[in-house]
């Protein structure tokens, strides 16, 4: 296998395209827009591939459920306005039990906000986003690398649970240039049950997500439910990096763990034994391993770029059992290693 | 033995539509279960019904179907059609769904020429959510949100959606019918069929306007709603054909071949 130099944006394209992602639509919005630049260009040289310029998000992740409906891999991707906009067919995609993947290249908000790297959708992404009672899968890379790799294991979930995926970066992520190695994609598996394409000679199907008994609506809801539960007991997926000896761990994602880790190296320089908890999927939530960490760590600091959004997810991990400290730069504001480590500085102070 | 000169199609299942007396859904529907049957399409057709009283479409008609959310269907059926390019692909909508919140979709399905077939159904009314104020609600025409009746400064014009969409380049047939009368119903069944014949013959993207009663929201017997669409209605939506360019499509096509 080939290492490649790639920007962010681009390696979500090409890892698409080799996990035989066969429908993109999407709309234009910064930062993300050499994604569906990539997709217009290259989704022209793969067989059967379709791609759509949309007129708006909302369109665009309509053409997607219809694509998926219709059996084959779909994308959209958008930054933080648009994906907003998405999240009427991110619910009936979960509803109608329709893979396929979202990927949200977040910048600065709420409103328009601006086009710098931003964690401000955390709750959008991991509380579902849209109406009703549903989840998606949300992966957080931190690396062109896991962008490749997290990209096509984002279709294979979405297959296998049938369910929406999200993959959740950040402007940063998405301009950024690394080198890559694609790796070999694992063959769709995916029932012909579950994709319209005419009854043929046989019984006619339909897909829906309106139930309007309430028995049905509610077993609907135990059945998304039962679904989640195996999803969160199977697919859950962390990076723990220097915590064997660590008095305080940062809890951090994306782009804020890269900040994290090179904190992290300028305190060990200084002899300070910190360590990094990535939760890599922000939904499921890496919620009982951090709760592990508390037997021997006693301080927390979550690191975000948003006012304090994970923040929620680990104090209901931690439960009370260790202390948490916050530092968040929303906004657009990306702060250096420098910054956090100097933040960390004065709380490892009190933790001596 | 007796020759059968009426049935059901068989493209429309056993059950009884849940639809109000009188209302133009039950018609659209089976015209387009005897259009299917009659162009033996049924076993490659994908429906998309829309939100609002239709939306139990899938209960009747007995081919894939899949929900769109409210607006949404001419974007999903363009994902299916373009996924499936060789399937027969409508997306069934009434008013709300396709001149107000879906506007954007229809209008640019439409104008991308998707190869499809749009079912419009016109009440001039919002029928499920009981009977408010549509973009196609006529002036004056009195709804639960327009107690006045439609006023045009405050409440703008009725949206004439065939003649508008047949300014659009990528549009190949459009033609307004209406089901108040057994010829209007068979002239109505003639624009669907030839809706789906010109998507089966890769000629581009087809609306049928339906000018549809809706005696319950309407507050009239269903006879008086025919006739209102006689009197009253079809004065703001003239029936007939907008747009037809199969003809010259097919000659372009043949002069490449």
């Amino acid at each position: 296998m080939n290492k490649v130099l790639m920007s962010g944006n681009n390696i979500i394209g090409e890892a698409a395209i080799r996990a035989g992602c066969r429908f993109y639509a999407g709309y234009p919005i910064t930062p993300q827009n050499e994604l569906t630049e990539y997709m217009a260009e290259h989704m022209r040289n793969a067989e059967d591939g379709v791609f759509i310029q949309s007129e708006s998000e909302i369109a665009a992740i309509n053409m997607v459920a219809g694509a998926s409906a219709a059996g084959a891999r779909v994308m959209t991707s958008s930054s933080s306005p648009g994906i907003s906009l998405k999240q009427e067919g991110i619910s009936s995609m979960a509803a109608c039990e329709l893979p396929g993947i979202i990927v949200n290249i977040m910048r600065g908000g709420p409103g328009l906000g601006n086009i710098r790297p931003s964690q401000g959708d955390y709750f959008q992404a991991t509380r579902g986003g849209g109406h009703g009672d549903y989840r998606t899968i949300v992966f957080a890379p931190a690396t062109c690398q896991e962008l490749a790799d997290l990209t096509m294991d984002a279709f294979d979930l979405a297959d296998k649970y049938r369910t929406p995926v999200m993959i959740l970066a950040d402007g940063m992520m998405g301009q950024m240039m690394e080198p890559v190695i694609f790796k070999k994609p694992k063959k769709r598996i995916y029932s012909d049950d579950f994709i319209l394409k005419g009854a043929g000679n046989g019984k006619s199907k339909f897909i829906r997500g309106l139930l309007l008994d309430v028995i049905d609506e509610e077993e609907h809801n135990w059945k998304l439910a039962r679904k989640y539960s195996v999803i969160t007991k199977n697919e859950i997926r962390r990076e723990e990096h220097q915590i064997e000896d660590a008095q305080l761990v940062i809890v951090a994602y994306g782009t804020a763990a890269r900040i994290a880790k090179g904190a992290i190296k300028r305190l060990r320089e200084n002899g300070m034994k910190v360590g990094l908890f990535r939760p890599i999927t922000l939904w499921p939530f890496p919620e009982l391993q951090l709760r592990a960490l508390a037997a021997n760590v006693k301080n927390f600091l979550v690191f975000e770029m948003s006012t304090g959004q994970m923040l929620d997810d680990v104090r209901l991990s931690l439960q009370g059992y260790a202390h948490i400290d916050f530092h968040g730069r929303p906004g657009g504001a990306v702060p250096t290693p420098a910054e956090l480590a100097n933040v960390v500085a004065r709380l490892y102070e009190k933790v001596d | 033995m007796a020759k059968k000169v009426f049935g059901r199609p068989k493209s429309l299942k056993d059950k009884i539509f849940h639809y109000c007396p009188g209302c133009g859904h039950s018609i659209a529907h089976r015209l387009i279960a005897e259009v299917i049957d009659e162009l033996d399409i049924r076993g490659i057709t994908i429906g998309v019904p829309p939100a609002g009283c239709a939306v139990l479409a899938y209960n009747y008609l007995d081919v894939d179907m899949i929900e769109a959310p409210h607006g949404r269907g001419p974007a999903m059926a363009s994902g299916i059609k373009r996924t499936l390019p060789d399937r027969i692909v409508f997306s069934y909508q009434g008013d709300g769904d396709l001149a107000a919140i879906g506007i954007a979709e229809s209008f640019h399905a439409a104008n991308r020429g998707e190869n499809i077939s749009v079912i419009f159904i016109n009440n001039a009314v919002y029928g499920m959510t009981g009977g408010q104020m549509a973009p196609t609600t006529i002036l004056n025409q009195k709804t639960t949100t327009s107690p006045a009746g439609r006023h045009k400064i405050l409440d703008g014009y009725p949206v004439k959606v065939s003649e508008f969409f047949s300014q659009l380049e990528g549009v190949t047939y459009i033609e307004r019918c209406m089901v108040n009368s057994p010829t209007n119903i068979n002239k109505t069944r003639k624009a669907i069929k030839k809706s789906f014949q010109c998507q089966m013959d890769g000629m581009g993207f087809s609306l049928v306007e339906i000018l549809s009663p809706c005696p319950t929201n309407w507050k009239m017997n269903p006879i008086d709603s025919c006739k209102w669409i006689d009197e009253v209605m079809s004065k703001t939506f003239p029936p007939g054909v907008f747009k037809d360019n199969t003809a010259s499509v097919k000659k372009a096509a043949e002069g490449a071949s």
